[in-house]
């Protein structure tokens, strides 16, 4: 075997407590994350073996995924909300683990307030019941999601157990033109592999696109990892992330950090290792992304026309039957079609810098009557961030109003639900059928996508709005 | 949580031939707000399987009496999307013991080893002609033998082998569980835990 190490390979292996001969590694685990919805069933086990938890220290709990988005000073209406909110906050009680529940004012969405606050680190191994784990992985760690059996797993042991999944980098060399977001580039690495073309792999994305991306950026690529069916997505960590990491308050102090930092600057792929695949692009070949089926695979340029059945790779059946759902035709062109909503939020695009760039587009202009728009932030940093830099007064001059944090219309599991029929234009992850509430229709697309759409009412190419196209 | 023991399953199937099946079709998210590990199989497959207004849509395959059975049959890219292990839940709760597709999301895959549904990787030819035998005839059996990981269509004797690793097809095979073997390590993980540096 080579000497020569990925960063994947670094980070994992210095994390094996124990291999099993024709079975998966055993993986020790420093820091879980736990919300409300995958969570209770793993702290039932834990009762009914009647086992403690090995580490509350290193396992957070905040609720996300069924919080409401205005009025969180209220009880939370929905029963069953309610009930799993409340199990959430005794569970984490009883066992001692933290808890930044509705109200708190480090509550967020899980993979947003994770690296505000420093739990995310570089070289770290970090789990949560939920596959957008792998947005931790834009800070060298490795980082991806796993189902309610491994919650309890780690919780009972502060291990897991997982096959080492093969190695894949990712090269974008380049650099983008205006209007190309981090999610952009996502949604083309994804529309080139496929929904499930990195399935078995860790992916590392490299070149000069990344580097020059910030650590919001970076999130929302290694985010959408698992869109393409990789395990996790990661980037070696430079100055800017630990720029990013330095001072938070879960993040090393003084000699710790020093000692942290020498562990930190050797997490990068050595020259030569070997990846089991490795695929290259061009950073300057990407346009505005928008998808048009009902898998994130199914994206392309905002100018394209959607692509015919003969056209595609995989069965022309579940092609056809995902553009019958989302009511378009091969070979017609995306722009122009009325919307019905918005969303801009969620742990892929609901930090900082999306406002911005949403802000950036709609700013002397109005949102467009047919437009029913939701604005979530992805946690109450982000909040205060928009009131603090003026984007909030930017967005209420424009005619739109801000929700309170959490996952909300991503996944609809409270009562921001896109009805049946209506079109949206989501800055989240999933455009799967009636993933935004039953029979509801989803684009995906860019904080800049979105917000062309919600000032025009129509897909709309943002680089028509920008300044610097003017 | 300990599970039923895996052996050797013969069964009817029911065939679902679409690909990239995600867990919000499984499941959709807003049935994940149980606190316990129960009936998640009223809900699965819930908007292919029902209209809005409760109703049965009889063309999905569920609703069809003609196919019933302990095995599922997917297209290619089974379970991908979110990591919720009410999808595997939801179709162990149905009443399936075995998942057959191409080729299955990664944590899907997890999740149902880790609760004693098995997964059966076989070709994609091989994957159809399932399909092609299934839907001429839907009384006509799979046998699914771990301990040889090989799955038979009875009707024709042709048959495929599957992986499944050593450590996983012996918890299956004995209804084992990964928490019981990572306790009986746990002070090889306690020494390991007091030397990391985070």
């Amino acid at each position: 075997m080579s000497a020569k190490k990925t960063l994947f390979d670094k980070v994992w292996d210095s994390h094996v407590v124990h291999k099993i001969q024709d079975g998966p590694d055993v993986l020790f685990i420093d820091r879980h994350m736990v919300h409300e919805v995958t969570s209770p069933v793993a702290f039932l086990g834990l009762k009914n073996r009647n086992i403690p938890v090995m580490h509350p220290e290193k396992t957070f709990a905040t609720a996300d995924h069924n919080t409401p988005t205005i009025n969180q000073h209220l009880p939370v209406k929905d029963p069953l909300s309610a009930n799993q909110l409340k199990m959430l906050e005794e569970n984490a009680n009883e066992y001692g683990i933290s808890y930044w529940g509705l109200g708190h004012e480090k509550n967020g969405i899980v993979h947003v307030v994770g690296p505000e606050y420093g739990i995310t680190q570089p070289g770290a191994t970090i789990v949560c019941g939920d596959s957008h784990t792998s947005t931790h992985g834009a800070f060298g760690a490795i980082a991806f999601g796993i189902g309610t059996s491994e919650v309890e797993m780690v919780l009972a042991t502060q291990c897991i157990m997982q096959p080492k999944p093969k190695k894949m980098r990712i090269n974008i060399n380049g650099s983008l033109s205006k209007g190309v977001t981090p999610k952009d580039v996502a949604l083309f690495i994804i529309s080139q592999l496929t929904t499930s073309g990195a399935t078995g792999y860790f992916v590392e994305y490299a070149g000069e696109i990344f580097r020059n991306m910030s650590m919001e950026g970076r999130m929302t690529v290694c985010n959408l990892s698992i869109e393409m069916g990789a395990r996790g997505g990661m980037i070696a960590p430079d100055e800017k992330t630990f720029e990013y990491v330095k001072g938070r308050e879960f993040t090393p102090k003084g000699a710790d950090w020093d000692k942290a930092m020498a562990y930190w600057e050797t997490l990068y792929t050595d020259e030569g290792a070997e990846f089991d695949k490795e695929l290259t692009f061009d950073g300057s070949k990407i346009e505005p992304m928008i998808t048009y089926g009902t898998n994130p695979g199914m994206g392309m340029g905002i100018s394209n026309d959607i692509p015919k059945a003969n056209e595609i790779q995989g069965g022309v059946s579940s092609y056809q039957k995902s553009l019958k759902y989302m009511d378009f035709n091969e070979g017609e062109s995306m722009m122009g079609k009325p919307i019905d909503f918005v969303f801009l939020g969620s742990c892929t695009n609901g930090r900082i810098e999306d406002f911005r760039a949403f802000a950036s587009i709609v700013k002397g202009r109005k949102k467009a009557d047919n437009v029913t728009a939701w604005l979530v932030p992805g946690s109450h940093k982000v909040e205060a961030a928009i009131k603090e830099e003026g984007i909030l007064d930017i967005l209420t001059e424009a005619g739109f109003e801000l929700r309170e944090p959490g996952c909300s219309a991503c996944l609809a599991m409270n009562d921001d639900k896109v009805p049946a029929g209506k079109l949206a234009v989501s800055t989240s992850n999933r455009n799967f059928e009636g993933r935004q509430g039953p029979g509801s229709r989803t684009i995906l697309a860019s904080p800049l996508v979105a917000a062309a759409a919600a000032v025009t009412g129509k897909v709309t190419d943002p680089r028509e709005l920008m300044v610097e196209f003017a | 949580m300990a599970y039923d023991k895996f052996n050797i399953l013969t069964s009817t199937a029911v065939p679902l031939p679409i690909e990239n099946v995600d867990t919000d079709q499984i499941i959709p998210a807003r049935f994940l707000k149980a606190t316990e590990r129960k009936g998640f199989g009223d809900n699965l497959f819930r908007d292919w399987r029902y209209n809005q207004d409760n109703t049965l849509k009889e063309d999905f395959v569920l609703n069809q009496e003609k196919y019933t059975g302990k095995i599922l049959v997917g297209g290619k890219n089974f379970g991908s999307g979110s990591s919720r292990e009410h999808a595997a839940w939801a179709i162990y709760d149905y009443g399936f013991r075995c998942v057959v597709s191409s080729f299955f999301a990664d944590i899907f895959r997890n999740n149902c080893l880790n609760i004693g549904v098995l997964p059966v990787q076989v070709s994609a030819e091989f994957l159809q002609k399932i399909f092609d035998a299934v839907e001429t005839d839907p009384k006509t059996e799979l046998e699914v033998d771990l301990p040889e990981q090989k799955i038979t269509l009875l009707a024709t004797g042709e048959s495929e082998s599957f992986d499944i690793n050593s450590y996983k097809k012996n918890n299956m095979l004995n209804g084992f569980d990964d928490i019981d073997y990572l306790l009986n390590i746990k002070k090889d993980i306690e020494t390991f835990a007091s030397n990391t540096p985070l």
